[in-house]
């Protein structure tokens, strides 16, 4: 049997598990079989795709019976569907552990159940579909999966509302990827990607296509300014599914725009990549100084997962301009950076969304500002949760400095690019790539040190009590991997390598052949990387430095109060929050960037009500862009309702008349 | 043989670094107390204090977690390392290759990383001042040493500093407006890094003026003698790295001989005190800034850094 019959299988295992938590949703044990059956079939899949990936199988095609009758669905597994099954398996079977403890608090289980295999089973369907119609058809059953549950806290308004945005830019994005595919599959409408490959495009069609498959697949990955459904909508889900959502369906948009861009496409010129670099740019500097001034624990997760889909998009562009130029050597170095990337956030994302989840079912509470202390009564999850965050603030010796790492060396071979605005934007997009990094780390101090720090600001936050093991175990898994793939980054990138070379027709350097498992992206003397002898020439010093001091020296210790300049206040509000530790970076960057406003309400003298201090910021592609749209919606639709009061003769009226303009159209046409 | 020889050399630089750098930290302060007509302690000063705060016992504050009492050792630690791959004396240092110039940023990053969060851990208002005021000026600093890594890269062709040091020493460079550009960028980083005048006053314990010493004020004994130290190294560091790129002659080339390590020896010891001396007028000389002017002193650094690197596309000899 085929690694392709496989995933089939395993596939409809997923799609038959949602008919039996349709059947059996009431019964209370059914829960946790039908996570851990998820969980074992995404392993599955999650081992499929790396055997593929590891044995550099050939690409294998299936055609099934089902779907519109004279095309079929037609599967196929090549390199780059198998990496992404991967990063699918691996972030779905994390899910799905987690889900066998998380999903025990759920209220409504039959709201979350039913939806939660359907989903990976669709995004499955998405990286192993064949030819449009089953991409698309995946692609709207994978959206609309994801409202559902969405929805499964549909009692609250803030949930309803994040739906409803959820299912207005779903609809959008892939009415884009359905003029997309209409462009590509030109006249002939041949919608296999087979068919599409082999033909020839005009470069205008080209444009066009590339400008809709950024839009369509930019919107699932929340680039901006099509991100203002993410924030709300990742964060309203439960938080296994939040971590699909963040960790593994936005990489599952990314690989729409890969299959179009680098494959469906063939080569394309260089003005292709631009666009593509500086909205990624953009869109990692937009999405963490967001991160950086919200006070949900969940919404400050889903900003940064726009800042790291921004990371991502960035060296996709990287990519596409070193293969305009005929450099597919660093080509492939920008898109390993981009895989890694992907693969790399996926596990710290799933992780950090899981430790959130964690946190709200340990305290009922997601605002920041309730939070604090939980290090002490949640030690394990706290341990998990830094090993998380200092991976997404790119910190070596953990993996999320490697990726990024990576993708500044592709941005410091830029000089090898040809085209002068190139050559002026990339280094550019370099230093917001690096202001994003930055950002990241000071997003990620206030996410830890307010909610996981200090003294507990809430009761609820002070009752706290660890989660269960299968919570934590899935935690402890996804943590080992961030470390795992830090310090033995070489077998990952080997691992990708298939990927690259089955899109670009080059790959990376072998990497795990190098000494002290050091990476060499291009040559030795250009730039190497060993994370193992990072990770040991620390954990040594730090180890010996602390044996030596406390043999040589002093390890006697007492407990006191503390001190704070001698005014210690014992009431936990005077502590640093979430609003103050943002406070600096807000007035340096958010004035412009986010129309940062504070406001002080002063009472006039001998008045003895309180001074306010109010602080408001604003997305600003919610005001210029969503908002103007929104009101010409609201004024057409307005305009059009007097048709909906007119007499029968008027109607018939207007159907002659338009019929008669189409006719003359027509006429005029040919 | 090579091998002892290198590993020998790797691990005096590691030492050497370590022993000189409070001696900078004194120098510096002995030099500001002259300029300021005062006598002032001995350059010997920090390893005394160093010393004594190992001995004493710590006082730790009731609520401290355990990631409060570990921070100080990875800080160092991470410092400590970060320091060991920037040539002081010699080139061609046995584990160069471990780590690029990136790479060091970044190591300082985490060092930076840890040290605000146990700012946090205790849960004062001193300690979130102070890790909110080191990430803003971290966040503006660490890209705009990127940048500057980005310009050097760019002329050397590598990130990986020994290679860049080598490069640097060659007749090749000749004088060039981006590298000028660099220097002055990564000079204001390393005085924002370093907690100097006028980001923040190392001198001061006045509240609203504080930002490195609010994170550390609740720490005590040798917690603090090891963030001390590490301060120490990273000025270190900083000296040293300015001193590798832009002044990189008479250091040793891997291979030479004794003599020619006598004289990179010689050759640093001059530049630290040339670093210190510096760093000593420049304080003396200026005011401390308001915090929320210390990012337009810092997008100083970040926008020449970027216009340093986008120079190199004008042309390839600027």
């Amino acid at each position: 049997m085929a690694a392709i019959d496989l995933a089939a299988a395993a596939v409809a295992g997923l799609l038959g598990l949602s008919g039996v938590a349709v059947a059996l949703g009431r019964y209370r044990g059914i829960s946790g079989l039908v996570y851990a059956l998820s969980a074992a079939l995404c392993a599955v899949l999650a081992l499929l795709g790396g055997l593929v990936l590891a044995t550099r199988a050939e690409a294998a095609v299936l055609s099934l019976p089902i779907g519109l009758p004279w095309i079929g669905a037609n599967l196929r597994l090549d390199a780059l569907s198998a990496l992404f099954l991967a990063l699918l398996g691996t972030g779905g079977a994390a899910a799905g552990v987690y889900g066998i403890g998380y999903g025990r608090h759920e209220a409504e289980p039959q709201r979350v159940l039913p939806f939660f295999p359907g989903f990976l089973a669709a995004m499955a369907l998405v990286v192993l579909a064949d030819d449009a119609f089953t991409f698309l058809m995946s692609w709207e059953v994978m959206s609309l999966l994801s409202w559902a549950l969405v929805l499964a806290h549909h009692r609250a308004a803030a949930a309803r509302e994040a739906g409803f945005l959820y299912l207005v830019m779903a609809g959008f994005g892939t009415m884009m990827l359905l003029l997309a595919f209409g462009v590509l599959a030109g006249p002939q409408g041949d919608y296999g990607f087979d068919a599409i490959r082999g033909a020839a495009r005009a470069p205008a069609a080209t444009g066009v296509v590339l400008a809709l498959a950024l839009i369509g697949a930019g919107s699932k990955a929340g680039l901006v300014p099509l991100h203002v459904w993410l924030p709300v909508a990742h964060p309203a889900a439960p938080s296994h599914v939040s971590a699909l959502m963040s960790g593994v369906m936005t990489k599952v948009a990314i690989y729409g725009f890969v299959r179009v861009a680098f494959d469906l496409l063939g080569p394309l010129e260089w003005w292709a990549s631009p666009a593509v670099i500086l909205v990624g740019g953009s869109t990692a500097v937009m999405g963490i100084l967001f991160a950086v001034v919200d006070g949900d624990a969940k919404r400050v997760l889903a900003y940064s997962t726009i800042e790291n889909v921004g990371v991502i998009f960035a060296a996709l562009g990287l990519a596409l301009a070193f293969r305009a130029n005929g450099l597919g050597a660093l080509a492939a170095l920008a898109l390993t950076a981009a895989f890694a990337h992907a693969v790399n956030h996926m596990l710290f994302k799933s992780l950090l969304f899981m430790a959130a989840g964690a946190v709200l079912s340990a305290t009922g509470r997601r605002d920041l500002d309730a939070l604090g202390g939980l290090i002490h009564l949640m030690p394990v999850t706290a341990f998990l949760a830094l090993v998380g965050v200092t991976a997404i603030s790119a910190l070596p010796p953990l993996n999320g400095f490697v990726s990024e790492w990576l993708v500044f060396q592709a941005v410091l071979q830029s000089p090898e690019l040809r085209q002068p605005a190139l050559q002026f934007l990339v280094p550019a997009a370099g230093g917001l790539l690096a202001l994003a990094a930055a950002l990241a780390a000071a997003c990620f101090v206030r996410f830890y040190g307010v909610a996981f720090l200090g003294r507990a600001r809430s009761p609820e936050a002070a009752a706290a009590v660890e989660v269960d093991r299968w919570s934590l175990g899935a935690m402890a898994a996804l943590a080992a991997l961030c470390v795992l793939a830090g310090i033995v980054p070489g077998a990952l990138l080997d691992l990708m390598a298939p990927a690259a070379e089955a899109t670009l027709g080059a790959r990376m350097p072998p990497q795990l052949g190098n000494a002290w498992l050091t990476l060499v992206p291009v040559a030795e003397v250009r730039s190497s990387y060993s994370g193992i002898l990072v990770m040991a020439f620390v954990a040594i010093t730090a180890s010996a430095a602390a044996w030596l001091v406390h043999r040589l020296a002093s390890r006697r210790i007492r407990r006191g109060p503390a001190w704070d300049c001698g005014f210690p206040n014992p009431d936990p509000v005077t502590q640093y929050g979430g609003g103050s530790f943002a406070q600096p970076i807000r007035r340096v960057l958010g004035t412009a960037l986010m129309a940062a406003r504070e406001e002080v309400e002063m009472p006039p003298p001998g008045d003895m009500a309180p001074a306010r201090h109010r602080v408001t910021t604003r997305d600003l592609a919610w005001s210029y862009l969503y908002l103007p749209v929104a009101a010409a919606v609201d004024y057409a639709a307005t305009r059009a309702n007097a048709l909906q009061f007119l007499t029968i003769r008027r109607y018939l009226g207007l159907v002659f008349a338009s019929l008669i303009l189409l006719l003359v159209g027509l006429a005029i046409w040919n | 043989m090579e091998l002892i020889a290198g590993l020998i050399l790797q691990g005096l630089q590691m030492l050497v670094v370590a022993a000189l750098a409070p001696g900078l930290v004194g120098l510096v302060r002995k030099v500001k107390a002259r300029l300021t007509r005062r006598r002032g302690a001995s350059v010997l000063q920090p390893y005394r204090d160093i010393l004594r705060l190992m001995r004493k016992e710590v006082v730790l504050a009731e609520n401290a977690s355990w990631l409060f009492r570990v921070s100080p050792y990875m800080i160092f630690a991470a410092t400590w390392v970060a320091a060991a791959l920037v040539p002081t004396f010699a080139t061609g240092l046995r584990f160069s290759w471990t780590a690029d110039l990136i790479a060091i940023v970044a190591l300082l990053g985490s060092a930076r990383f840890f040290l605000a969060l146990a700012g946090m851990d205790v849960g004062t208002s001193f300690g979130g001042i102070g890790a909110s005021r080191e990430m803003m000026i971290g966040a503006l600093a660490e890209p705009a040493m990127l940048l500057t890594v980005f310009t050097v890269a760019l002329i050397a062709g590598s990130t990986q500093l020994s290679n860049v040091v080598e490069y640097m020493a060659s007749p090749a460079v000749g004088i060039r407006v981006s590298l000028g550009m660099a220097l002055v960028a990564l000079v204001i980083v390393a005085i924002a890094e370093n907690a100097r005048i006028p980001v923040d006053n190392p001198a001061t314990h006045l509240e609203l003026t504080m930002v490195h010493e609010a994170m550390v004020l609740e720490y005590s004994g040798r917690h603090l003698a090891m963030i001390e130290l590490a301060a120490a190294i990273k000025l270190m560091l900083y000296v040293a790295l300015i001193g590798c790129v832009f002044i990189p002659w008479s250091i040793a080339q891997p291979g030479a001989g004794l003599a020619a390590h006598l004289v990179g020896f010689a050759a640093f010891l001059a530049k630290i005190v040339l670093g210190g001396v510096a760093l000593a007028l420049f304080e003396t000389a200026i005011a401390k800034m308001r915090v929320f002017r210390v990012p337009d002193f810092l997008g100083a650094a970040l926008m020449l850094g970027l216009l340093g690197t986008l120079l190199m596309f004008v042309t390839r000899s600027l």
